[in-house]
């Protein structure tokens, strides 16, 4: 059988018909995070949604619209390029790059944007709405709106309108609405409830594309089966290169869909070691972070009972982080799930780190990482250290910093 | 004292209304204008024709309120309300009120606050049921039991878009009223006209459905004639955005609480001018 046929048989499988790990339960339950906290007016919408998604699982002309798109239009599958300089600068291990900054629109959203925008168009949905943070999932939503032709409005808030204007310029162009959020910290958080807000008002034509593995059920499911192929490719391509599993997987966590696209296929492999990488700002023991597993406790927000940071009457706090895209106080259930079972280990990583980071990799690979991104990659300071000559060790660039160059020329003077 | 009900306050108050009047149940956040005002509001808004008082808990993300309510809840947060001043103000009003009291709001204050103390607390306190709009029936076993068990209503909502075995549900699975969401949308977002128009056809399905229940109908009511024409055919009518604006827009002038009391007299029996 030729690998792309593998591949393509691996991913038109539902793959909780042949794992031991079956999270979510229908109800939507990652072990005891996830579920659906919403008002009334969107449990309609929402079993639409999930009775749409359910068939289209098993819908082989949805299957292949959608691995087509990924292919021609997103440039699936990216490459996986081994770090040789970023190697010898830790002189230990070996680093390989998931290269998902390659994806059209420069990150891994694309993936998720383009599977929701065709179920939202077999739906019989005119209208779409988006969040964003960095601007990167209102890029990949505002650009499958333009490849379809769908009114699109993006939600984004006014401090995260600053620091990404490059991409508020860029859905612009590609014909999205961008509606500035000037409520509460003005940045993802509230754009989500803004979106939230206007789903509930626009229910009957709108449809949410949601940017990560956050919200109500099905929406962390959902999120996370459209990014799986990036776990999918990794395993594949690792099998040809090294001829075996990696030792240690490693991405970004803000609402968490690239770490969980990319950790999902590895799951049930248990000598991979697999490590998520929050915003901990200027420290997790600060007040200015964006830490959530590592100070949060469990809380109810936008749709779904996941750790949360909020004080002790359950206000949710302002998160902080230098990144537009990871400074969310929740996370996405299945994160939740996969810190208490201690399936995967998370830490955090500050905003100097993270800077650090994205001029070492600039400079040693050649690739200048998203902020986002950067977090991921400063854990290998830790990291490399502690492993053995042969370990392969896989970062997810999950996307590429052009976006961020207005900070990155502020942050470094 | 232990004052043993027989019948909660709730009932009764549905019980005692007579076929020609509507029930007028008001919404106000609690620490909004300021902390001391809302036990004397609540007070007023009785002796102006309330029936019921749900008593608002601020959220810091209430995604199913529009601006007003997202206002007054920042307003009361920066006060410095916290869950145990809700209920102190509930007790305070029962010292000389049996006004029947809902505390409404999001699951995640009352899920920190523990779901089992909050029940307990909020029966001591004198508060006779829950509205959690982010809390739909799918989710409802996390306080279904510790609500009963202290003797508090669960009132769940049904919306225009909900189907009729989805009502029956609802009906089935609250106490003291069913809450109707008038028009699909955010609190305060639509003028009473626009209502009127679209919620005919959904109140009749209601009152198909929905038979164990008194029903409410809320969202986008902001005048007597409103009211009189959207709560037609139901038990009565919930006011709380235009209340809320009222209240912005009169505070703090030395009058307010005078003009905010005679909007609320209006809401009910109408303008005396006419």
């Amino acid at each position: 059988m030729s690998r792309e046929k593998r591949i393509s048989r691996l991913r038109t499988q539902d793959l909780r018909l042949t794992m031991k790990y079956t999270a979510p339960t229908k109800e939507g339950y990652f072990g005891k995070f996830g579920g659906k906290f919403v008002p009334e007016i969107l449990i309609p919408a929402l079993e639409g949604l999930e009775e749409a998604y359910e068939e289209s699982l098993n819908n082989p002309v949805f299957l292949k619209e959608y691995h087509d798109l990924l292919k021609e239009y997103v440039g699936r599958p990216t490459k996986l390029t081994f770090a040789n300089r970023l190697t010898d600068h830790y002189g230990r291990g070996k680093i390989y790059l998931k290269r998902e900054d390659l994806c059209h629109t420069g990150a891994h959203k694309i993936n998720n944007a383009i599977g929701q925008l065709l179920l939202a168009r077999n739906m019989g949905k005119t209208r779409i709405i988006a969040e964003t943070g960095a601007g990167q999932h209102g890029v990949a939503t505002a650009t499958a709106c333009a490849k379809f032709g769908f009114e699109c409005v993006i939600y984004m808030g006014a401090e995260d309108m600053e620091r990404q204007k490059l991409n508020v310029d860029r859905m612009r162009l590609l014909g999205a609405e961008v509606r500035s959020v000037t409520s509460g910290s003005q940045t993802l958080k509230d754009a989500t409830n803004e979106a939230i807000r206007d789903w509930v008002t626009n229910v009957e034509n709108t449809f949410y594309i949601i940017g990560s593995v956050v919200g109500p059920h099905p929406y962390p499911v959902m999120t996370r089966n459209f990014h799986r192929v990036i776990g999918e490719e990794t395993k594949e391509q690792l099998k040809q290169t090294e001829g075996r599993l990696p030792d240690y997987l490693i991405a970004c966590v803000g609402g968490g869909s690239n770490a969980i696209g990319f950790f999902y296929p590895f799951i049930e492999d248990e000598d991979v070691k697999m490590i998520g990488i929050e915003a901990a700002g200027l420290g997790a023991d600060t007040d200015q972070t964006a830490a959530t597993l590592t100070i949060g406790t469990p809380g109810v927000l936008h749709g779904s009972l996941s750790y949360l940071l909020h004080d002790s009457e359950g206000q949710v706090q302002l998160a902080h982080s230098i990144s537009a895209g990871l400074d969310y106080p929740g996370i996405g259930p299945e994160h939740s799930h996969l810190f208490d079972t201690k399936r995967v280990h998370y830490f955090g990583v500050t905003d100097q780190q993270a800077m650090d980071a994205v001029q070492r990799v600039s400079a040693t690979e050649g690739i200048i990482p998203a902020i986002e991104t950067a977090h991921a990659f400063a854990y290998l300071e830790k990291l490399m250290p502690l492993t053995q000559r042969d370990e392969i060790v896989v970062v997810n660039c999950s996307g590429r910093g052009d976006k961020d160059m207005k900070t990155i020329s502020e942050w470094f003077g | 004292m232990v004052i043993t009900q027989h019948k909660s306050r709730v009932s009764t108050v549905f019980e005692r209304r007579k076929d020609d009047s509507k029930i007028m149940s008001l919404f106000i956040t609690a620490g909004y204008p300021d902390l001391d005002a809302t036990v004397d509001l609540i007070l007023g808004f009785e002796k102006n024709g309330a029936d019921i008082i749900e008593l608002g808990m601020p959220f810091s993300d209430p995604l199913a309120d529009g601006p007003t309510i997202q206002y007054a809840s920042n307003v009361a947060i920066s006060n410095g309300i916290t869950m145990k001043k809700i209920f102190d103000m509930v007790r305070e009003v029962r010292k000389s009120s049996e006004i029947p009291i809902i505390l409404m709001g999001y699951i995640n204050p009352v899920m920190r606050y523990g779901i089992d103390a909050f029940c307990k607390d909020a029966a001591e306190s004198g508060a006779d049921g829950l509205i959690l709009p982010d809390l739909p029936p799918e989710e409802s076993s996390y306080i279904a039991e510790a609500a009963k068990s202290n003797n508090l209503d669960l009132i769940y909502l049904v919306a225009p878009n909900s189907t009729d075995a989805r009502m029956i549900k609802v009906d089935e699975l609250s106490s003291g009223f069913v809450y109707c969401v008038s028009v699909t949308g955010v609190t305060g977002a639509r003028k009473g006209e626009e209502v009127a128009k679209s919620v005919e056809k959904f109140i009749g399905r209601v009152n198909q459905h929905v038979i164990k229940n008194p029903r409410l109908v809320g969202f986008g009511i902001k005048s007597h004639e409103d009211a009189t024409i959207i709560a037609k055919d139901v038990d009565g009518f919930i006011v709380g955005s235009a209340l809320i604006d009222n209240i912005s827009k009169n505070y703090p002038n030395n009058d307010w609480k005078e003009n905010v009391l005679s909007f609320v007299n209006e809401l009910k029996y109408g303008s005396k001018k006419n």
